[in-house]
């Protein structure tokens, strides 16, 4: 075990860790930072994303060892933000959730693709999007938002 | 108007007028997701009154509605409520809706499957909400001394002829005191108010802003993590196990065998999972090993053995062959396939000498109940569920398999206990959509197909066919049949059980027939239904003229018969959970390569309660279709699961997904099923627009197996 200073949303932790753990589960059972989602634990479905100094990240396969001087958003943090209403709006426009598991793993992604791209193409969306599964099949709305977002930012 | 008599159980109604957890209905998260608006109650209400098991009402006018029946996506949790909410004539911005406990005292049915929540539950729902509108309105006449029936309400306001007005919220305590009528008036379909209309999903804020909703998400004082050691194949048991590795790792705090499996506890999901990671276990063979290749063999073998009993007979196929003038003769082939909910199966137990307490993602709690009483031998009134959101169901989560591990864990280690599966335990303890072939065979004489002869076979399926279903009735000589292959792989439902693949195979093979007698497919299938119309064959167990509209508008919607140059598409229709669903996929040549551009659907659901949710539901079931039959791969070696993880099992992507183009039939019939419905047709669709586009059929699913025709 070893300490770890954290800023999670923009607040200091301090944790007492095994340095090997994924920050996922740093977030989900030490900081009770549960819209963080576990899905599959090898970056392979992008439920568990977060921002990394702003830059999106698979926080399952990141240790905490690693995170260093990092900033960490969670969507927690984030859906607080003004930078993330456009995107939320957009999300209620669509009403784009079925489950919903998947959903704060898309936002987080998106958040970073228009953050690069204000304005982004079809193959823009498919290309950035392509690592977050989303089992119920909401895509097509997950698309449309990020568009709507995309006009209204 | 319709009148209807109420159905209740006295016990089911609490004529207490206690502020039945005000506090606990009010959390933070329901204000934090109010977005003002001016004629919203927005005050907090001191005192709560029960009118029903379903609703309560505030004395400042919200309204509490129970949503009975579990969540897992398909938005039962807005959509059952609305339904209650359009019988009291409430403002729905009034509405709070919260997830009701198992009870299986006051609701029915408290299951999710079957696409059968709305459908059953829709005269119970309205007689709760019109119930309790009578009770709120004799309330009301009383105090004015009125006859109620000159009495009107709109948006949670009941009005009397001189103009007098009394809010929900005023006359609820009255309300509350007052006996059930016996009879009730339902409102007409044209004067809905809530219904028809797009309803957002009502944990909508919650889901944007990551609070805690689902089972994983569940935290209880004293709780610990169980990941849980399995036999990794199936025919196995356990030998021996040495944990020393395992309780050496940081935060693990002890380790349980109980059956064939072993439990890492620990105060971390991280801890626990490396702890199990960390077990070592002999396991020795204790049933056959089976691989997915044996399943082929024996399935084909079955197929050319003929039943004992057929499930359905109708004149005589084996005479209608022996006249044909040609035979069609084509096998289709489908996987195993793994649920993969994107949450993975997790549970919370916490069992005491007093009581077991359960809550987590359940698909069917009141069975679950049942098995956890008598696996732990307690009496059932000991047991409470509580359902939490599901992160997806598609059929796992009628299995409580994780749940009785949770409550076993709970017991042996006397501790509350939250039962966590890791991905890879997902996918390889699963209770998969079991492996099936199907043989058709069509006897064509002087152009018409006057004999048809489909057997089934699958693991683990009693019945691997839909004998009622079309073509039942309009064919002359039909006959089905199926075979059963015992199996030790865990099978179950998954998202339309059966007709998931049969659909295709049966959708596919008509293509074919049609294509083989030169008739266009659209009115092969309309010639078809013109039998069952006008001269059924025995049984006839579908609705002819709603199967009819549906294919019809799918058809001119998509523009079939007008296709423009380089654009194929491929025909399918299906009945399924009382739904008619009709899709016409439209594929195109890329690089020489078919792509699946558009899908045109067609639905006859009756009423649709909430049609945001219900395209959602649409668009999601055509692309799971596409999904799983394009990429859906699931291998047994040796009795194991060859795929772990989304590295290896491919799932649909964003970039893979087709235009959706949905039309719903104008209906003011009661609501049928549409979690599922879609999902069967989508399969025969694509296969039929990429033969279309190629001339190459598909026989077997995934269809990206066939790189000669998918490249």
């Amino acid at each position: 075990m070893a300490n770890f200073n954290l800023s999670i949303n923009g607040t200091n932790h301090q944790v007492d860790v095994d340095p090997d753990t994924p920050i996922l589960w740093v977030l989900r059972d030490e900081v009770d930072l549960v819209g963080t989602k576990y899905g599959c634990g090898i970056s392979q479905c992008g439920a568990c994303t977060i921002h990394l100094d702003g830059q999106a990240a698979r926080s399952c396969s990141v240790p905490v060892s690693s995170i260093g001087s990092q900033k960490i958003t969670t969507i927690e943090g984030f859906s607080e933000t003004k930078a993330a209403k456009p995107l939320l709006d957009a999300w209620r426009k669509h009403d784009v959730p079925q489950c919903g598991y998947c959903q704060a793993g898309q936002i987080m992604n998106a958040a970073t693709l228009l953050k690069n791209n204000a304005n982004p193409s079809d193959e823009d969306i498919d290309a950035k999007m392509n690592g977050n599964l989303c089992r119920c099949g909401t895509y097509i709305r997950v698309k449309a938002a990020i568009k709507t977002a995309a006009t209204n930012s | 108007m319709t009148l209807i008599r109420t159905q209740y159980n006295r016990r089911s109604f609490l004529k207490t007028s206690a502020a039945a957890g005000g506090g606990m209905v009010l959390g933070f998260s329901w204000f934090a997701g109010c977005q003002p608006v001016s004629d919203k109650i927005t005050s907090i209400p001191k005192e709560w009154f029960d009118i029903n098991a379903f609703l309560r009402v505030a004395d400042n006018g919200l309204v509490t509605i129970m949503s009975p029946n579990p969540e897992i996506g398909q938005n039962i949790k807005t959509s059952m409520p609305m339904i209650v909410a359009e019988e009291l004539d409430v403002a729905w911005k009034n509405v709070i809706v919260e997830q009701a406990p198992l009870n299986s005292d006051v609701f029915t049915r408290q299951v999710a499957g079957g696409s059968q929540s709305i459908r059953q539950g829709w005269q119970s729902l309205r007689m709760a909400g019109a119930t309790a509108r009578r009770m709120l309105v004799n309330a009301a006449a009383q105090q004015w001394e009125v006859d109620p029936s000159e009495c009107s309400v709109s948006k949670g306001v009941i009005s009397n002829a001189k103009g007098e007005t009394i809010s929900f919220g005023e006359i609820a305590s009255a309300a509350a005191q007052l006996e059930i009528p016996a009879e009730v008036p339902l409102k007409d379909v044209k004067d809905f108010k809530i219904i028809g209309h797009d309803t957002k999903n009502v944990d909508l804020e919650n889901i944007i802003s990551g609070k805690p909703l689902f089972g994983l998400d569940l935290k209880k004082e004293g709780m610990q993590y169980a990941v849980v050691l399995r036999p990794p194949s199936f025919g196995q048991k356990l030998k021996s196990f040495d944990d020393a590795a395992a309780r050496s790792v940081n935060g693990v705090n002890d380790v349980i065998q109980f059956g064939d499996k072993v439990a890492v506890l620990a105060s971390s999901t991280w801890a626990a999972m490396k702890g199990q990671k960390a077990l070592t276990a002999e396991w020795e063979q204790d049933g056959r090993s089976e691989d997915t290749t044996y399943h082929n063999e024996e399935m084909l073998r079955l197929l050319d053995t003929p039943a004992e009993e057929p499930m359905r007979e109708d004149g005589n196929v084996k005479k209608a062959i022996a006249e044909a003038d040609q035979i069609i003769e084509r096998t289709y082939q489908a996987p195993f396939l793994p649920h993969n909910c994107l949450e993975p199966m997790n549970f919370y137990a916490n069992v005491t000498d007093e009581k077991v307490e359960l809550i987590g993602p359940i698909q069917t709690p009141e069975w679950t109940r049942q098995r956890v009483a008598d696996l732990l031998e307690r009496e059932q009134s000991e047991v409470t569920i509580d359902m939490t959101r599901m992160g997806g169901g598609f059929g796992r989560r009628l299995y409580g398999d994780f749940a009785l591990e949770a409550a076993e864990i709970s017991s042996l280690s006397k501790s509350p206990v939250h039962v966590v599966f890791s991905r890879e335990d997902d996918m390889t303890a699963g209770t998969y959509r079991p492996a099936s072939k199907y043989k058709f065979r069509a006897a064509i004489k002087d152009g018409k197909m006057t004999g048809y002869h489909l057997t089934g076979t699958g693991v683990n399926m009693r019945n691997s066919t839909r004998e009622k279903n079309f073509p039942a009735a309009a064919i002359e000589n039909y006959l089905v049949e199926s075979h059963n292959l015992e199996s030790n792989i865990t099978t179950g439902a998954w998202r339309a059980p059966i007709t998931n693949f049969l659909a295709y195979a049966e959708q596919a093979f008509f293509d074919e027939v049609a294509q083989t007698i030169d008739v266009d497919a659209v009115q092969f299938r309309l010639d078809l239904f013109a039998q069952a119309k006008n001269n059924p064959v025995g049984e006839l167990d579908y609705d002819v003229d709603k199967f009819v509209g549906v294919i019809k508008l799918a058809a001119e919607k998509a523009g079939w018969g007008n296709a423009k140059e380089g654009s194929h598409l491929g025909f399918s229709a299906y009945y399924s959970h009382n739904t008619y669903v009709a899709e016409v996929a439209e594929a195109v040549l890329e690089n020489g390569l078919p792509k699946i551009k558009k899908v045109t659907c067609a639905i006859d659901c009756g009423i649709v309660v909430n049609p945001i949710a219900a395209t959602n539901q649409v668009e999601g079931g055509i692309i799971d279709g596409i999904g799983h039959a394009m990429y859906g791969d699931f291998v047994f070696e040796n009795g194991r699961a060859k795929q772990h993880n989304f590295d290896k099992y491919r799932m649909i992507r964003i970039g893979e997904v087709p235009v959706i183009d949905i039309h719903f039939v104008k209906s003011e019939n009661d609501p049928t099923g549409l979690g599922e419905p879609t999902l069967p047709p989508a399969g025969g669709a694509i296969a039929n627009a990429i033969h279309a586009a190629t001339g190459e059929r598909l026989y077997s699913q995934p269809f990206t197996k066939a790189t000669e025709i998918l490249g």
